[in-house]
């Protein structure tokens, strides 16, 4: 199939960008996104030209490493799928694609398509975890678990960090991705001692970052290839009004009168 | 126990956060914090349209319905001016809120899309800051023509048979001008608009979300839209087809 490709190619963060355009024929419908820019960057460094920069690792749709709004969509128009898994097939022979980088004041363009996503690396420092003396592995059981609070758990644990929810956005927030970090604990027994300082720290690193405020737009849960549900940032919601109105201590050691 | 330098930083900082004004300030900044704030005005702000509907829907009762229920909301006298504080406060919160979140979710995306493809959003939930802000400069108007009677002195000093303020014939008068029924009917579709995505979004700011209650939810906001458009623009529709009579 023949397809002109847009793509959005900057030296560095300092350096403006332009998108710059690729004429393509005899691509395969069975290639995957990137591997079809892996031939374009084969024949780039052949001509001695700057092969395109993008983030990749395990291709197959958990790293969440493939970060590139295709079309105005995160990870392509496909539903459920990051890029490495988005194969030519779903274009139209003779399609023009446009290949932008995530756009977020919180996420930096480093070179080409590659942004730096350390942002959600700082909210996970504050809190995307479960504190604990380490000793013996506990007994698989020992912790009664319903089998909803698990899936529940479980459906928010499948984010994999990719930051389509805050390219997404048309606010740029990253509000679907803070509540799955959150509620992958709080569904569970083991998350509770520090539910409220973990919602409450997260959400105040996630608005430091610069990231903005969620208006209910709903476009990450669209965008989401995990298909994180929405329902979660309304209980995220609910766990930060209780964190701050209800909750008196934060910085993880509570205070006594006097 | 030994306690570290960390540690004494971080109880100083517990301390300024539990202080009230340090954690209140704390949480209506934050952004889901100011999202409570936009949802707990708005639902005001919905409580007193839904009200304020009502109660003129009386001028098709006739002149002394409408100018009795004028009379008695004046006779209410500090309770109408504890509504009319808390209104004014409800709609500031709103505006500054609003206008802030606006600000920095601008700011959040400085470099924007060549390209970008809605999957979800309509065109209501992204134009909420510009038919909120049209609505603003529609209430002003408002209150100078019908509350305070600046922009029409002589139709505001009418008086009833009974020696009333006569609401009615003010109404009336006001609404057989064309270029101001439209004024209100159009801010009205704008009204609608800012409800359609509003009145269901507030739900979900408020944390509730819940598959029971998720279709109903997402019907409010649309339905209080519709009820609000509807009923309001049928007052000066009934007044410029004549269904509506002057005294
Ligand atoms: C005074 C000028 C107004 C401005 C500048 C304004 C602005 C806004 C903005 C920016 C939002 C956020 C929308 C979002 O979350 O996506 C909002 C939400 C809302 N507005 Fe307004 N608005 C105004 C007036 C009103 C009025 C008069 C009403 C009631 C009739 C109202 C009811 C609501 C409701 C119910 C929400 C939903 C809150 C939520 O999302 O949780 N607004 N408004
Ligand atoms: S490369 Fe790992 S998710 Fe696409």
């Amino acid at each position: 199939m023949n397809i002109t490709l847009h793509v959005w190619r900057q030296k560095s963060a300092r350096e403006p960008g332009k998108l710059v355009t690729y004429k393509r024929g005899d691509v395969s419908p069975d290639m995957s996104f990137l591997e079809m820019i892996d031939v374009l960057n084969e024949e780039l460094a052949a001509k001695g030209e700057e092969p395109i920069a993008f983030a990749h690792d395990c291709r197959e749709g958990i790293c969440g490493s493939c970060s590139m709004m295709i079309d105005g969509m995160p990870h392509g128009p496909q539903d459920l799928t990051t890029t490495c898994q988005l194969h030519m097939r779903t274009f139209k022979d003779g399609a023009e694609i446009t290949v932008e980088p995530w756009r977020a004041a919180a996420f930096p363009v480093v070179k080409d398509l590659i942004v730096d996503r350390e942002a959600f690396d700082r909210i996970i420092q504050q809190g995307g975890f479960v504190s604990v003396n380490t000793g013996n592995a506990q007994d698989a059981n020992a912790i009664p678990i319903s089998k909803e609070a698990a899936d529940k758990a479980f459906e928010a644990a499948a984010c994999i960090g990719c930051g389509a929810c805050v390219a997404a956005c048309p606010n740029a927030s990253a509000m679907l991705f803070v509540s799955a970090k959150v509620a992958q604990m709080a569904e569970l027994p083991q998350g509770q001692p520090e539910r409220y300082r973990r919602a409450k720290k997260m959400v105040d690193q996630h608005d430091a970052e610069g990231f903005g405020a969620c208006r209910n737009h709903y476009e990450c849960e669209a965008a989401c290839p995990k298909g994180i549900s929405v329902r979660y940032i309304a209980q995220l919601n609910r766990d930060y009004l209780k964190a701050s109105v209800a909750v008196a201590e934060h910085a993880g050691r509570s205070s006594g009168p006097g | 126990m030994a306690s570290t330098v960390a540690n004494d930083a971080n109880l100083a900082k517990v301390a300024k956060q539990n202080h009230a004004m340090g954690w209140v300030r704390g949480f209506v900044t934050s952004s889901i914090g100011a999202k409570y704030v936009m949802a707990a005005s708005g639902l005001a702000l919905v409580g007193f349209v839904l009200v304020h509907m009502v109660g003129n829907l009386q001028v098709f009762l006739g002149w002394e319905k409408l100018n009795a229920y004028a009379a008695f909301l004046k006779s209410t006298g500090s309770l109408l001016w504890v509504a009319r504080i808390g209104l004014l406060v409800a709609v500031l919160a709103h505006i500054v809120s609003g206008l802030r979140l606006a600000y920095l979710n601008k700011q959040a995306r400085p470099v924007r899309y060549r390209k970008q493809t809605s999957m979800h959003t309509n065109v209501f939930a992204r134009t909420m800051a510009v038919s909120g802000l049209i609505v603003v400069a529609f209430i002003v108007y408002h209150l100078l023509h019908f509350t305070l009677g600046v922009t029409n002195p002589a139709d505001y000093a009418l008086e009833d048979p009974l020696g009333r303020h006569d609401v009615y014939s003010m109404v009336v008068r006001g609404f057989q001008q064309p270029l101001v029924s439209a004024s209100y009917i159009v801010a009205m579709a704008l009204v609608g608009m800012h409800l359609s995505h509003g009145a269901t979004s507030m739900f979900q700011s408020l944390g509730l979300n819940h598959p029971k209650y998720n279709s109903l939810f997402s019907k409010v906001g649309p339905a209080i839209g519709v009820l609000v458009f509807l009923g309001n623009i049928s007052m000066p529709v009934a007044v410029l087809l004549g269904f509506i009579q002057p005294r």
